[in-house]
Parts: structure tokens; sequence; C-alpha cells
């Protein structure tokens, strides 16, 4: 990393670190989203942009993590960092389970994607049916009092959730760049552009492909944790939902499949964005019912016409950065 | 006992038999070319050696140890190295990267590897693209950084599926002449597929001829352009007028 991409780091967290001191509460709510879709788009590029590995249902990983930790916390009084535990263990033996039918058997880049779609609808399906937790009425967490920290039990200020949010994102961040500099970011890499020729080269590309999904999994866990006790409620239809997923893509996609500050940048265009747009139609009064997905749609379009590669790529050139 | 010795090997895909039964040695240290007429079954005798896919029967034995069956990774491992006729270069990596990649087999850090693939782009002479994406390489150097990438993973035994096809005189004499230095500073053994003869009389000590998925002569190579066998296959029989 260059001089000057170390600086705008630091310059970028410094204002990220005194966010809540000058934000409301709904700006800070904003930006505990961005950071969300930040965080579970870096982690979904660990496989898409790294491995070159498509999932289309990571929301899998987000409602197993949360309905791990949700559910070890209400029926076992089990507070969410030992949750956080079940939780990666339950998203990485799923994941391990998609890796291991579709890498053994040759699926690969479509079917694939239709593979991890497939699961996370049938998951969706089988919670419903699931009494236990709730079924299709949902699993809610008792809301704690909201006036100071409790962070052992992840109850307290938005502003708590926020650091918490922002924490994850960065750790995220520096494993991500830990990782892409390492061996397994080369074998990725190599994975990505062509398996053959990386197998050609002594790499065990199924080894390496489990290893991605894996990490990306145990990563979207976590998000999956912190979804549960910001919101305090899930719903298997919502959590699960293919939309969810697709949301979990769109920042790496606008942003940059592939790049470290892609996922960042694009989480935190859109969210931004669609967000003054709600306000915006809001304001006008007027009732657009999914102006919002929309919105989507078209910087998508946009996006894929113009900057296939994303935004951050031209960008980092513009401002004289690696990428 | 010989390097690599291939026995026997018989491929057919869907019925149509590409190779039938050829059988070849190559010699610790020696260069051998594999030469024949376009779909004599050379690149299918490649592909089973380095493990794309395992002959329907033969076998094909590396330093003794049968190695029919195993996966490419595992085929590298062991000390085959091998370039692809269609090229593949990891496009969106630089051509450093591409090389470290290779190099990351038998070193344990990315610090270690890249000194190593900045080595041996320095013998290729490639390092002044080093940081260019592998993506905008002209053809000749695109092959260039095949046999880089092939090296960089430490072979005993280098297949080369026809390097020098694409490339003009010079630099083909230019190929030649690295090769004959790895071959001889290194001890290097190659088994070669090649098109352009000007490369396999100046490189190779024992020639293999293959046609229709048979070996129908071997020997050195002076001798192997005068087979009448080889003659035959390449330019039609002779006929009196």
């Amino acid at each position: 990393m260059s001089a000057r991409a170390r600086a705008l780091l630091v310059a970028l967290a410094a204002v990220l670190l005194a966010l809540p001191q000058f934000a409301g509460s709904y700006l800070l709510s904003v930006a505990t989203l961005a950071l969300y879709f930040a965080y579970t788009g870096q982690a979904w590029n660990v496989m898409m942009g790294f491995a070159g590995q498509l999932s289309l249902g990571h929301s899998l990983y987000v409602g197993l993590g949360a309905y791990a930790a949700a559910a070890v916390f209400t029926k076992f009084g089990i507070g969410p960092w030992a949750g956080a535990w079940v939780a990666i263990a339950l998203c990485v033996a799923a994941g391990a389970a998609i890796g291991v039918l579709a890498f053994r058997f040759g699926i690969s880049g479509v079917y694939f994607a239709l593979l991890t779609i497939a699961f996370a609808e049938f998951t969706r399906i089988g919670f419903d049916h699931i009494g236990w937790l709730g079924g299709p009425g949902g699993l809610f967490l008792k809301v704690g009092q909201r006036s100071s920290w409790d962070l052992a039990n992840l109850r307290g200020t938005p502003a708590m959730f926020y650091y918490v949010m922002l924490a994850l994102t960065a750790g995220a961040f520096a494993l991500c760049a830990a990782l892409l500099k390492s061996r397994a970011g080369y074998y990725w890499q190599a994975i990505r552009e062509d398996e053959e020729a990386a197998r050609a080269l002594g790499i065990n590309t199924f080894r390496w492909k489990m290893f991605a999904v894996i990490i990306s999994a145990a990563m979207t866990a976590l998000a999956g944790v912190f979804f549960a006790f910001y919101y305090n409620n899930l719903f298997p239809e919502q959590i699960f939902n293919i939309g969810q997923s697709i949301e979990i893509i769109l920042g790496p996609i606008v942003g940059g499949v592939g790049t470290l500050f892609g996922p960042v940048l694009g989480a935190a265009l859109l969210t931004g964005l669609a967000d003054a747009l709600n306000n915006l139609v809001a304001a006008m009064g007027w009732d657009i019912p999914g102006v919002k997905q929309v919105f989507y749609g078209i910087v998508l379009l946009l996006v894929i016409m113009f900057l296939p590669n994303g935004i951050w790529p031209p960008l980092a050139r513009r401002l004289g950065l690696g990428r | 006992m010989a390097l690599l010795e291939a026995d026997a090997l018989v491929k057919s895909f869907r019925g149509l038999r590409a190779v039938g039964g050829a059988s070849f040695d190559v010699e610790p240290g020696s260069i051998v070319a594999l030469i024949g007429p376009n779909g004599a079954g050379k690149t299918t005798c490649f592909n089973m050696i380095a493990g794309v896919f395992a002959p329907d029967s033969g076998t094909v034995a590396f330093e003794g140890r049968k190695m029919q069956g195993s996966r490419p990774d595992e085929i590298c491992k062991a000390g085959i190295g091998r370039t692809f006729q269609i090229v593949k270069p990891f496009a969106g990596l630089s051509v450093a990267d591409n090389v470290v990649v290779g190099a990351l087999l038998r070193e344990s850090t990315s610090r270690g590897a890249r000194a190593v693939a900045m080595g041996i782009l320095r013998k290729l002479r490639l390092e002044e693209k080093a940081d260019l994406p592998a993506s905008t390489l002209t053809l000749p150097d695109r092959k260039r950084l095949e046999v880089a990438r092939a090296l960089a993973t430490r072979p005993k035994l280098l297949l080369l599926d026809e390097v020098m096809a694409g490339l003009r005189p010079t630099e083909c004499d230019e190929m030649v002449a690295f090769f004959r230095e790895l071959n001889r500073a290194d001890g290097l053994a190659i088994l070669l597929i090649e098109h352009v003869m000007r490369a396999v009389m100046a490189l190779a000590q024992r020639v293999v001829v293959l046609h229709h998925g048979e070996v129908i002569a071997r020997g050195a190579p002076a001798e192997v352009v005068r087979d009448p066998a080889v003659l035959e296959c390449y330019l039609g029989e002779e006929t009196e007028v």
C-alpha cells in the first residue's frame, strides 16, 4: 500500500471514529447500515472477488448466524460473544457442505450460483417450519435499555452498535488485506483467472476454493450476529430472502469486485444515496413503493455499462493510488 | 532408470482413438521432442502425463513412481512443469504475480517467491514488463510468461507444448538458446511438442514421431527426418510420375 493510500485510510478512520460525536441518531443508523453492507460486501468479495466463486445466497450465512446467536441467547442465556462461535461453526458447516457438493462434482459458474440460491431458499423455507424458533412468526430478542453500553450482551446505544460495526468492518478490511498478500490471495486470484492453469502450477484448487467459502461464511456469520442484536427480531422470510443476498453483492459490484476499497465505497454510496432518495421522496409527499430497488437497478445498470470494473479502480488511478 | 516412462498409453474420446499404445521415455537431463502431424495425439499424450485426464490404459512413471490417475497439482508437485499450447496467463494479474503464483509452490513466503520470480523474469527478458497486467502482453511474451511460470515451480521435467509457434526465427533461436542453457546448467529434462523443425533440430537429442496415436519412428533428429515412414506421414507417399 502506498503512503498516499495509507494517509487516506487514516483520514477516513478518523472521520468514522469521530462520527458519533456530531451525528444524530438518524444519521448514525444510516452509517451503521452502510458499514453493515461494507462488511458483508467484503465477506462476499473474498469468495467472488478473490477466488472467483459467485455466491448469490449469502443471506444463508447472515440468517444462520443471526438465528444461531439469537437462539442460544434467548433459549439458553448465552451471550453474543460466545454465541458468535456457534454462529461461525454453523455457517462454516453450511458453507463447507455447499463447497464439497459443488467443487467435488465440478459445479461451477452459473450453476454454482444457482446452488447457493437453492441452499438459501430451502433454509428459508425450513426455518418457517421450526416452531421452536418461532417459525414464520419470527424470533424476538428482548429489547434492552438503550441509554448505556453493555458490550458483553450487545445491548446499548446506537453509538455502541455503530462502533461495533465499525470495528467489524475495519477488522474485515485488515483481514482481507492480509489474505490478499498471502499465499491464499495469490492462489485465489490464480483460480479466479484460470483454474486449469492454477492446477498445473501445483495448486490444489479444491482445497483453496473451500478455504475461500469457509472464510467468507465465517465472516458473514458475524454480520448475522450483529443483525440479530441490532434489530432484535428475525423472520425467515426477511433474513434468508434473496433480496438480502442481492443487496449484499451490490456494494462490491458498484465499488469494484476483487478490490479492498470497492465494497466499502460501494456500500457507502448506495446506502447513503438510497437513503437520501427516500427522504427526498418523502419530503415531496410522494408515495413510491420500491423506489430504493429501482434506484439500485439504475445504479447497477450505469456501473455495468460505464465502469464494468466498478468505481474504485478508475478512482484509485485518478487519486494516484494503487488499487 | 528413465526420468519419465510412458508405457503403452491409450486414450479414446467418445470412441475416437486419439492415442493407441504410445510408449516413450525421457532420460534424466535429456531433451526429447514429440513431433507428428496435427491430430497425431501429441497434446493428448501431454495431458495424460500432466494429469489433465487419466489414460484408458497404460502407465506413466516419473522417477519410478506411477503417476497415472494423479491430479495435475500432484504431478506438478512431483516435479513436472508444463506450458499450455493455448497460453493461459492469469490475465488480471501482473506479469510478476503470474510467476509468483508458480514460485509459491516451493517458497514459503510471498517475499521469497517474488525474488525467485524476478530472477526468472530477468532470464526470460520480461523484467521490464513485470508490473504490467499479463493481459497487455504480446503473444511471444505470453509464451515466455508460460515458460517463466512453469519454471517457477522448479520442475525436474518441463513439458513444452508448442512454445515456439508464432515466434519469429530470431526469437525462436533465443528460446532455443535459453532452453539449452537451462538444460546444460541445471540438468533440466525437457519434453517438447513442436512443429517448428528449426527448433526441434537445434534442441532435441532424441525425437519421437507420433502418427494416428502411434509411435512410427524414434531416434536422433537427423535420422528421424530421413525416415521414409516419417516423410510419408508429413508429405504423403512418394509416387513415380
